[in-house]
């Protein structure tokens, strides 16, 4: 008999360990069991049958004993029901901010496939709420230091001939492992705000030559259209360089929550540097000391000054199975996977480790392996049934190793906050329960 | 009228030949000047060097009342904080474990508080104070860190003027590609 239970838990704060519980399940992969008990809100619901076990063989499952849902009944397709508990969620046992108009969202990590987010999985950072803007009353102007300013229509910027490429976007305020680490972490909390998506748009150097930029202007503001209005200053080679307006994601417009119609896409620069709902780019001599480069988003040094501009996101990777809060199973073979990225390049190598970094072996990375873009790997593993420390280090084509969590410390203190990019490690208890180990 | 293709082409690249713009490349077209009045109407930034400040004033006076009515419910009556940010008090705190970081201990330019006040809050109304309320909201909490006098006025020249204490506390990690690194 297979219970219909979900394939992992959420840890609950009560219980940082997961538990065991009598009900067991494999996941869609057959190598991890999850562990079960409480957390029913993510539960998935089940099917009222008869008994559990009549839709397998030899019996014939109920859904061919009738047809099933009519074509386009649903005109937007949706996940599997039996899907529902992969969805985003806020950091567990984060406080809840005052309001949510000003909060994140965490992408489940830990439930995908290869490299792509799917676009409702996006993670979230907002500072004002997401407006509801109609495309047909969203306007870009671009001015200041340029020959001509322009001021565009959503239909003026899809005339310009247009790009796809496949990108990162991490918050630098990922991963907080910089005091000790609370081993109830998943994946999701302590790496969700990274996801991938193709994305589409015309690139910046375009329309910027459209109005014709002065030799003058060194840098760029980039203002949203949300409540906040929220403004970034961007360095004028960046915004030459391979800077997007992106009006697409996974082949769809953008989703409202990652800046519909119209954002700015950085390749490899903190995210908050992508500014969504985009509606106006001004060129200056210099930066604009705006709040999110100033007041945030800077690194509190432990000499009391603060590094502004720290745009590149650098090399990093997670071990994304197992993680936190899974469960193994039986000892035996399992397939160790997880994302590297770097906002410097390729990824050129990823080494797994499963003593601690003791000793390490190469991972097989999935091709296409792209530039400022999320790469699978993977590395077999045999699991004896004893304890283990699963890690993974990744080094990018610029030749840059990422760092230990040690490391990171010795020079950033935690009062740094953002970027923190150190090596992850997962605990693998005898018994099989895993837990971040930071 | 094939004849008059090329002589738009060879317009079009004296065009840009004449345009001086060290980033040229084909030009298309696509969308059409802004006009002053359009661009005015969202250019609300405002630098450092106090470019982009509106005409008017407002002093810490009347900035306290406006506090309290439109801030305080969120920062506290005397930006304190809770539920939301704190906005006062923590200077010479940057070297502690906890560093408390407020517009008084951290913020660099006072031209950011009036930029950010402006273009953001309130959370729930934001760019409804009008520029005087703006400068006068800059002053009341400029005051409760005793950055300003009780008595002090804003203005353009004013505020652009001020030294914030955490002025020297920043340093830019950014050098274009090419550079020598900081």
């Amino acid at each position: 008999m297979i219970p219909r239970t979900p394939k992992w838990k959420e840890p609950s704060s009560t219980a940082p360990e997961p538990q065991v519980g009598a009900a067991r399940s494999v996941t869609r992969r057959g190598l991890i069991e999850a562990g079960a008990g409480a957390a029913a809100a993510a539960m998935v619901s089940r099917p009222a049958l008869a008994q559990e076990g009549d839709n397998l063989p030899p019996s014939i499952p109920e859904w061919q004993l009738q047809p099933g849902e009519e074509t386009l009944s649903q005109p937007y397709g949706r996940p599997s029901k039996f899907e529902a508990n992969v969805v985003r969620r806020y950091r567990h046992g984060l406080p809840e901010p005052p309001t949510r108009l000003s909060s994140f969202s965490l992408t489940p990590l830990q439930d995908l496939c290869g490299i792509i987010t799917p676009n409702g999985l996006h993670y979230e950072r907002h500072h004002a709420g997401v407006p509801r803007i109609d495309p047909l009353e969203h306007r870009l102007i671009v001015h200041g230091m340029v020959e001509r300013p322009i001021i565009f229509a959503m239909e003026d910027l899809t005339r310009f001939p247009s790009v796809s490429r496949v990108h990162f976007l991490e918050c630098s305020g990922n991963t907080q492992n910089w005091r000790a680490p609370k081993p109830e972490l998943t994946v999701q909390d302590t790496h969700g705000l990274l996801s991938c998506c193709e994305w589409t748009g015309v690139p910046l150097a375009t329309v910027l030559a459209e109005a014709g930029v002065r030799p003058e202007a060194r840098w760029m503001l980039a203002e949203g259209a949300d409540a906040a209005a929220m403004t970034r200053s961007i360095p004028i080679e960046k915004a030459l360089d391979d800077a997007l307006l992106a009006y697409a994601q996974n082949g769809e417009r953008l989703r409202p929550e990652q800046g519909y119609p119209l954002r700015l896409l950085l390749p490899g620069y903190e995210g908050n540097t992508s500014v969504k709902w985009l509606r106006r780019l001004k060129l200056g001599p210099e930066p604009f000391q705006t709040r999110e480069e100033t007041s945030k988003y800077t690194l509190l040094m432990p000499d009391g000054v603060a590094r502004q501009f720290n745009f590149v996101m650098e090399a990093k990777s997670v071990i994304t199975l197992p993680s936190g809060g899974q469960r193994l199973g039986a000892p035996g073979f399992y397939e160790i996977s997880g994302l590297a990225w770097s906002g410097n390049g390729k990824v050129a190598r990823v080494e797994v480790s499963t003593d601690g970094g003791a000793s390490r072996r190469d991972a097989a990375l999935q091709e296409p392996v792209m530039s400022k873009c999320l790469t699978r790997f993977r590395s077999p593993w045999r699991w004896d049934g004893g304890a283990a420390t699963l890690a993974s280090r990744v080094t990018d084509e610029t030749g840059y190793v990422q760092p230990t969590r040690e490391a990171l410390l010795n020079v950033r203190d935690v009062r740094s906050y953002y970027h923190y990019n150190g090596i992850q490690n997962w605990s693998v208890a005898a018994g099989g329960a895993v837990t971040n180990a930071g | 009228m094939p004849g008059r293709i090329p002589c738009l082409a060879a317009l079009a690249i004296a065009v840009i030949a004449a345009s001086g713009a060290g980033h040229a490349a084909e030009r298309y077209g696509f969308g059409r000047p802004a006009t002053p009045q359009e661009i005015a109407g969202w250019d609300i930034d405002v630098s450092p060097s106090g470019a982009g400040l509106p005409p008017g004033r407002g002093d810490v006076r009347q900035g306290e009342a406006i506090f309290a009515a439109k801030c305080a419910s969120c920062h506290g009556a005397h930006g304190e904080g809770k539920p939301m940010v704190r906005l006062v008090g923590g200077i010479g705190t940057l070297h502690d474990k906890k560093p408390k970081k407020t517009v008084g201990s951290f913020w660099p330019y006072a031209t950011t508080l009036f930029d950010y006040v402006r273009r953001a809050m309130p959370l729930n109304a934001p760019q409804s104070l009008n520029p005087d309320e703006v400068y006068a909201v800059s002053a009341y909490v400029l005051f409760l860190n005793g950055i300003v006098a009780q008595d002090a006025t804003l203005d353009a020249d004013t505020l652009a003027k001020i030294k914030m204490p955490n002025r020297g506390g920043f340093v830019s990690a950014f050098s274009p590609p090419g550079a020598a690194k900081p």
